[in-house]
């Protein structure tokens, strides 16, 4: 099998991010893997154990980015590949998808490419959908188990009324969701391998496209509005008496 | 501006977050509403009720099950022919799947997840939380059909006009199948965070009840486990009686004392309940940021200093334990359950 894992480094989910002079800012939280990734990489390592093959992770970003490559790399991914090029600033998922997309066709024969359900930065959770349509492939969105014979796949999707059973040819893109399991931790070995790993970087040139044109723009990021509540302590002599006048403000305050 | 709102639904039941959008078309223009699966042409009817004045009905058995790639390309024909500059559609698995794809047969884009919309000139300008909503973006697509999917209850339901009729025109489905839907397992039930309009969550305090003995041969993490579900049990009963849904901290979830459907935060549900109740849930910023837009929040924590506190409109420091079951007992009686 050859699978692609698809990647994007953003700040850690702890960091306290504001608009500074219209741009934002995360102080001097660390830049990390996006913690829904990391469920892909996961995914694609075990379907690489049980099936065996490579696992291959993608990037877009700039050179900070490798880090998070580097991440992959550790928890046991083959190969690296970072795309970078500076035609690519300010891209919508569209276009994100549509970069991926060709950076797949580019490695070529890959059998399963594995997504995050969505990143913490931009929180749209398109991009893995829209690169399956690219690609014309099938999509299987949020993936919570999955089982592969042969060239067809099963899988269950986690989805809002329960688990879904979906069935697919290979090859696919997936999205993983939290349910599929936890994933690794990078081993020793592995952040050694990963600390000496050349990770080539791949320009639009070089996947001979030019930069997708961006139909999204965005005119203005706010601050949200600050949440002023004083918070009102209520006391008492027992866990009766607070509990009757908690539900008494509660009931006052018509939210129920 | 001529929008197009897709009808969300499971098995032929509606999200509420289809009719929210539905409300939302109608502040915009005419509404056309889009209403795809197999049998439900009841669906029709309740979107004319609930305020749009025609419905294109894909009601076949290819549509039965939503399979993104089928819905999109139907979809996509149906725009490509007849030019609308909008599409709205709830933010559900389903609709951002939807979206997604249909922006890419149309050489458009998606707006996802909005909270507030705002019309200059022929477009949409949308405000839609990012990181987790620790910030706020204003959005705008050049391309169109603009396509939008809207946050579930950020905006108002409108109300039903029983009787209310308009221009029912059939719809030929695009099957190009690429996936092959084989059951459902509904388990649990489903677990509905974002519908809901009271969440009482639990975070790690669940497990730190000294008064209870686990039963013997467990081991310590066993045992920490079984002491939390006691406590789930008593947030649960809490939620049951506000009619609510149970919701959980990240640190709960990743201490194995409930599943992951419950976790509330950024790598949870967002959520935005009228009332939200954290029980034994200190407020690491991850889940505050995926309820700080709750109505209002009740935190019961035995910290003081606890970060829950700083967004909280009530607070109780003390013993969930003892706190949680008597606010139980105290709603059954004041509710008259």
């Amino acid at each position: 099998m050859k699978i692609v894992a698809c990647i994007k480094q953003v700040p850690d989910s702890a960091a306290k991010v504001v608009v500074e002079n219209g741009q934002i800012s995360w102080g001097d939280a660390p830049l990390v893997i996006n913690p829904w990734d990391e469920f892909a990489v996961e995914a694609a390592l075990q379907q690489k154990e049980a099936l065996g093959g490579e696992v291959i992770a993608v990037s877009m970003g700039n050179e900070t980015a490798k880090e998070a490559l580097k991440h992959a790399l550790a928890m046991g991914c083959d190969q690296a590949i970072l795309i970078s090029d500076q035609a690519l600033e300010g891209l919508d998922t569209q276009g994100v998808a549509r970069v991926l997309a060709a950076a797949i066709q580019k490695i070529g024969g890959v059998d399963m490419a594995f997504f995050g359900r969505q990143t913490i930065d931009g929180d749209a959770g398109l991009t893995p959908a829209q690169s399956a349509r690219v690609l014309g492939w099938p999509f299987l969105g949020l993936t919570a188990k999955l089982e592969c014979s042969g060239r067809t796949v099963k899988i269950e999707r986690a989805t809002e009324e329960g688990r879904q059973m979906v069935s697919a040819e290979l090859p696919a893109v997936f999205s993983i969701a939290k349910d599929y399991g936890e994933p690794r931790y990078p081993s020793f070995m592995g952040i050694r391998k990963a600390s000496r790993a050349e990770i080539p970087v791949w320009s639009l040139g070089d996947l001979g496209i030019n930069a997708p044109a961006p139909v999204i723009a965005w005119p203005a990021l706010l601050n949200p509005p600050s949440r002023e509540v004083n918070c009102e302590f209520i006391t008492g002599g027992s866990p009766e008496e607070i509990a009757n006048a908690l539900a008494d403000k509660i009931i006052a305050e018509k939210v129920l | 501006m001529k929008t197009w709102v897709y009808i969300d639904h499971f098995k032929g039941e509606a999200l509420p977050a289809s009719w929210e959008a539905v409300g939302v078309g109608k502040t915009l223009g005419s509404v056309t509403a889009l209403v795809f699966g197999s049998g439900v042409e009841a669906l029709a009817k309740l979107a004319f009720e609930y305020g749009a004045e025609e419905v294109l009905l894909g009601d076949d058995a290819a549509l039965a099950d939503f399979r993104a790639e089928v819905y999109a390309s139907t979809l996509s024909k149906l725009a490509s022919e007849q030019s609308p500059d909008l599409i709205l559609l709830p933010t559900t698995t389903r609709g951002r799947e939807l979206a997604a794809m249909t922006a890419i047969d149309l050489n458009t884009g998606v707006l996802v997840d909005v909270t507030a919309v705002e019309v200059d000139g022929d477009k949409v300008v949308a405000t839609r939380p990012i990181y987790a909503g620790k910030l706020l973006e204003k959005t705008v697509c050049n391309a169109k059909p603009q396509i939008v999917t809207l946050r579930g209850r950020a905006f108002p339901k409108p109300e039903a006009q029983a009787g209310k009729s308009g221009t029912l025109t059939r719809v030929t489905p695009v099957v190009e199948a690429r996936t092959n839907v084989e059951g459902y397992s509904t388990g649990e039930g489903g677990v509905s965070l974002t519908d809901a309009g009271v969440i009482v969550s639990g975070g790690r305090g669940t497990s730190n009840n000294p008064a209870l003995t686990p039963p013997p041969g467990l081991d310590e993490k066993q045992a920490e486990i079984w002491k939390a579900q006691e406590g789930f049990k008593k947030v649960g009963e809490l939620a049951k009686v506000l009619g609510g849904a149970l919701g959980a901290s990240r640190a709960a979830v990743d201490a194995g004392y409930i599943p992951y459907a419950h976790q509330v935060g950024q790598t949870g549900k967002v959520v935005s309940p009228d009332l939200y109740i954290a029980c034994g849930i200190s407020g690491a910023i991850q889940h505050l940021a995926g309820m700080r837009t709750s109505k209002m929040i009740v935190a019961i924590n035995k910290d003081a200093e606890a970060p829950i506190f700083k967004v909280a409109r009530y607070g109780v420091v003390g013993d969930m334990h003892q706190v949680v079951p008597a606010l139980t007992e105290a709603f059954k009686k004041k509710l008259g359950k």
